[in-house]
């Protein structure tokens, strides 16, 4: 009896600890990111390729942002029993929500040291990159690598709406 | 050299088209003995070392690009993509590719 907690007890507080260091860590991520976004909001982004007709455009360049997040072990847990059940996987629905939202505001980042106010062709690339190696295999958490690129120009007048 | 992700460039006119030109890069990851990212892995986060990573990756699969432009006498790459692809567990493959092309700046 007294064994089958020692083996349960460990388990339990890494549960634990990673459902409040977690949780602290990803809402903090999520106020940097609403916060950053607010100052780069004025940076237009499409995904078409063509600008505003009749745009006075300069070429700034490609500009890309990448970002790797790795899902906290609480999270994996919960998800391990709903893929049993099938259905929507929230718990990772915001980790990718994140990595999503990062890359984007990475790429805005590089756009803005350009001098660019406006990024066409927006494009997303992600991958997994997590359990890959199965020695401990619960242990190891979705980790997501998510890019985005597009073409940044410095627009004279942001103000027309896009094609 | 001019590098965009779209089929044409405002201001510019493409004159001559080169072809099709690539980098990659293939990278592996020790997640096993990475002590770091199995920290990460119980709070979750960014694991900035497999960011620098993947940035390392991208900047190198596009020099590769670039270079084989310039044989080719480009002055542009244009339309350029990026993809992901997992070889086998624990490696992974960036791959990108664009249309070379010689342009001029519109008068």
């Amino acid at each position: 009896m007294a064994l089958f907690w020692f083996q349960i007890l460990p388990i339990l507080f890494l549960l634990a600890l990673a459902f409040t260091i977690g949780g602290v860590v990803e809402r903090a991520h999520f106020r940097r990111i609403e916060q950053r976004e607010r100052e780069l909001g004025d940076i237009q982004r499409t995904d078409v390729r063509t600008l505003p007709a009749g745009a006075d455009a300069e070429l700034c360049g490609l500009v890309t942002g990448e970002v790797v997040i790795a899902s906290d072990y609480f999270k994996t847990f919960v998800a391990n029993f709903r893929k049993m059940i099938g259905g929507n996987l929230r718990t990772y629905e915001s980790l990718m929500d994140r990595a999503r939202r990062e890359a984007l505001l990475r790429m805005l980042d590089e756009a803005r040291q350009k001098g660019a106010n406006y990024v066409a062709n927006v494009r997303f690339a992600s991958s997994n990159i997590g359990s890959g190696s199965n020695t401990k295999r619960r242990r190891f958490a979705a980790m997501v690598e998510m890019y985005a690129y597009g073409t940044a120009y410095q627009l004279a007048d942001v103000g027309r709406g896009a094609a | 050299m001019i590098v965009v992700n779209t089929e044409t460039i405002a201001g510019y006119v493409v004159t001559e088209t080169k072809g099709l030109v690539q980098g990659n890069t293939i990278r592996a990851k020790h997640l096993g003995r990475d002590f770091a990212a199995g920290l990460k892995n119980l709070v979750g986060g960014e694991l900035r070392g497999y960011t620098e990573l993947l940035v390392e990756s991208r900047r190198q699969a596009l020099e590769r690009m670039l270079a084989q432009a310039e044989q080719l006498g480009a002055n542009a790459v244009v339309n350029v993509r990026f993809t992901t692809s997992a070889i086998t567990q624990g490696a992974a493959e960036l791959y990108a590719y664009g249309t070379a092309v010689i342009v001029e700046a519109q008068q």
